[in-house]
């Protein structure tokens, strides 16, 4: 479970990185890590923090498709869209998940439970179709596979 | 009392999204063996593949599913016993051992955290080398090897290098790029994961020729695995003497940061990626400057693939005259080539220079998987052109793509059946560029999104001879007006695609508007 904003915490993270504002990327990435998503909060605080614009940091944050700024679902689904997973059918296990799950790429069910997500390449392309759940990567994911990936990472 | 067999176990992105990680505690909870996570031999259809140490050869099952693990022990895999997923020793087996494996000599061969194993597997004997022979010695081996950059662009390594070496100024910087956004590409992952401190042992020795004392690896984040593996290897140098202050009693200082992307495929560009690892948003620079002049924090600044780097201490290590004498004409040495897509056996294929897409893909590939014919092959990513099933004979060489107008790039082959909507992928051609275009030129952003709506048209048959003509004339605007190749490239794919495969942007059978 991602943890509660905590401007103390923050402060924290970005001391880790010494304050360094050409440590920005690695900085919101550490708050993906802990908050998932980055808030109008955190944007306020981190901008504060290495004393540039807010502008600045909402350009970077924009700019980077990791940087959600909404809250994901409790599990984050990835799909590979690129060349080498198309020709092994990407195209149909994508149909087939916004089907199964309920929801539509690029969007988080209305129920909170899951984020479903293009991503562009895994490096598993020799193992193609290639799915990445919360993190973890598989290969080789054909529709039944994918129902059992889902029901070992808490189900539909 | 029998001494304890060793088992090999990859910890490895593809092993591990195919139940490595499982396979080993089965085998952990069943047997006594001792287990060792190694990275992978690149036989990514066998993984995961299991090997046992029996007498002084490797034996290898694979796949191996967690579910196998029970009937292997009744077989007694231990000792090399006959089993169905039994593949026998692994360096007989003809993928792996008509292979030239250089800058992939150690890669699954030991585990890549052991710093005594990569030393006894000649390990550091680059870099030992390379600070004997002294900086200019270092850069004359790596212009004689004829070293061309892996990760796309193919400029020669020694060149680039030179020019940092020849710079003045207080501070300069080694960087890596391991952005891999290529699909069909893995092969700087499989080497970060498989032998990691052969990159560091490369970058060192970059560093030693141009004299930077800082290095910085750009790893993408969808390599989670590969960060976990990469982050230890640096610890492991540094604890053994091999990086940092005074490396070796040399007085050479070397020191490494890894910094991750951030899902942007434009960010593998040298100057985005500098951008991005000064902390901004990865927009394209214009050039010149070149990096080697003006790059990171505006110093001179060496910029090169994972694999680039890795080749260097085998180059040092065996003389850049040995490594230049395999290859063909002005492609020296060898490339780690990556066969995905619908392959029957991919995987990475470490071959010299000057052997055939037909070789690649037919003989060691084995066609495809679904056993259809092939129809199309996409080689060096998305900004790589088709090359159609009747060109499969062309050989592997730099000049020779070029003249086709297509690109070995890093290195990635995606094989398509003859199932594939070709028109369907020259739009997804178009719209992976205006997904990631940086934004900087109009003919790029705002041309790829007309590319994808031009496609559609002509896919509905609206107008279509009109909306050819207007794709070709679209594919010109980008091509001489793009700062850099995401733009000026994405026309490759997609006009190789009508050329190739007009019948695809043809109106379906019966309907004559
Ligand atoms: C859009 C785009 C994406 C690129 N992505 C990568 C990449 O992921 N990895 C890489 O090494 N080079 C990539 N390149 C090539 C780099 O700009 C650069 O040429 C290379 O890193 C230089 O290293 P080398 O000489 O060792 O190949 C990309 C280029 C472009 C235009
Ligand atoms: S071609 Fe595209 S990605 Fe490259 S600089 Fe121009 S807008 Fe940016
Ligand atoms: S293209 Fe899907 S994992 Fe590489």
């Amino acid at each position: 479970m991602p943890a509660k904003y905590d401007a103390q915490i923050a402060t924290q993270i970005i001391n880790n990185f010494g304050a360094k504002p050409e440590l920005l990327v690695q900085i919101l990435h550490a708050f993906i890590e802990r908050y998932s998503y980055i808030s109008e909060e955190a944007v306020r605080q981190i901008a504060y923090e290495l004393n540039i614009s807010r502008a600045d940091v909402h350009g970077v944050v924009s700019f980077y498709h990791d940087f959600r700024t909404t809250p994901p679902g409790n599990r984050v689904v990835k799909i590979c869209q690129a060349e080498s997973c198309q020709a092994m059918g990407s195209r149909e296990l994508t149909a087939y998940a916004e089907k199964t799950l309920g929801v539509a790429m690029n969007q988080t069910r209305d129920d909170g439970e899951v984020t479903l997500e293009p991503v562009y390449c895994l490096g598993n392309c020799a193992c193609s179709p290639a799915v990445m759940i919360d993190n973890k990567v598989y290969g080789r994911v054909d529709t039944g596979r994918f129902a059992d990936l889902l029901e070992k990472h808490g189900g539909a | 009392m029998r001494s304890k067999r060793v088992v090999y176990v990859p910890n490895e992105t593809s092993a591990v999204s195919l139940g490595a990680n499982e396979v080993a505690e089965a085998i952990a909870d069943k047997t006594d063996a001792v287990i060792v996570r190694n990275g992978s031999r690149g036989m990514c259809w066998l993984e995961p593949m299991v090997e046992v140490v029996v007498g002084a050869e490797r034996i290898a099952y694979g796949p191996v599913t967690p579910e196998d693990v029970d009937g292997l022990i009744e077989s007694d895999f231990l000792n090399g016993g006959k089993h169905d997923l039994l593949l026998g020793p692994t360096e007989e087996i003809p993928y792996l051992k008509n292979q030239d494996r250089w800058t992939f000599q150690r890669c699954g061969l030991i585990n890549p955290l052991d710093l005594a194993a990569y030393l006894e597997h000649g390990g550091f004997s680059g870099l030992t080398h390379a600070l004997e022979s002294g900086p200019r010695g270092v850069l004359e081996q790596v212009k004689k090897s004829g070293l061309r950059g892996r990760g796309g662009a193919g400029f020669p390594t020694g060149i680039k290098w030179q020019t940092v070496a020849d710079a003045k100024a207080d501070q300069k910087y080694v960087t890596c790029n391991a952005d891999e956004g290529d699909s069909g590409t893995f092969s700087d992952r499989m080497l970060m994961e498989g032998d990691p401190l052969t990159l560091i042992e490369g970058m060192i020795i970059a560093g030693f020729a141009v004299g930077a004392s800082r290095g910085y690896v750009y790893l993408r984040s969808e390599y989670p695995l590969t960060r976990d593996i990469f982050e230890k290897a640096l610890k492991v140098a540094r604890a053994g003497g091999w990086l940092g202050d005074d490396i070796q009693g040399s007085g050479f200082d070397f020191d490494i940061d890894l910094h991750l992307g951030a899902g942007s495929y434009v960010c593998g560009e040298e100057t985005a990626m500098l951008e991005s690892l000064e902390g901004k948003a990865g927009v394209i620079r214009y050039k010149p400057p070149l990096p080697a002049v003006e790059g990171l924090f505006g110093k001179p600044t060496v910029v090169n693939n994972v694999i680039t780097l890795a080749s260097v201490p085998n180059i040092i290590a065996m003389s850049g005259d040995r490594y230049a004498e395999h290859g063909v004409d002005r492609s020296k040495g060898t490339l780690a080539f990556q066969l995905a897509g619908n392959v029957r056996r991919g995987g990475l294929v470490e071959k010299a220079f000057g052997v055939s897409l037909r070789n690649l893909i037919e003989d060691f590939g084995g066609g495809t998987a679904s056993g259809r014919p092939i129809r199309a092959v996409q080689v060096g990513g998305p900004l790589g052109a088709y090359v159609p099933a009747a060109q499969l004979d062309i050989l592997l060489d730099y000049e020779k793509f070029a003249e086709i107008g297509a690109m070995i790039g890093h290195g990635g082959i995606v094989v398509f059946d003859d199932t594939v909507d070709m028109a369907a992928q020259a739009r997804f051609a178009m719209e992976f560029c205006a997904i990631e275009s940086c934004g900087k030129c109009t003919p790029c952003r705002i041309g790829a999104v007309r590319g994808v709506e031009v496609i559609d048209r002509i896919i509905a048959n609206e107008n279509r001879e009109a909306n050819l003509d207007l794709l070709d004339e679209l594919c010109d605007t980008m091509i001489d007006g793009s700062l850099c190749a995401m733009g000026g490239m994405t026309p490759f794919p997609v006009r190789s695609a009508v050329k190739y495969f007009p019948e695809d942007f043809m109106p379906p059978a019966g309907d004559n508007k």
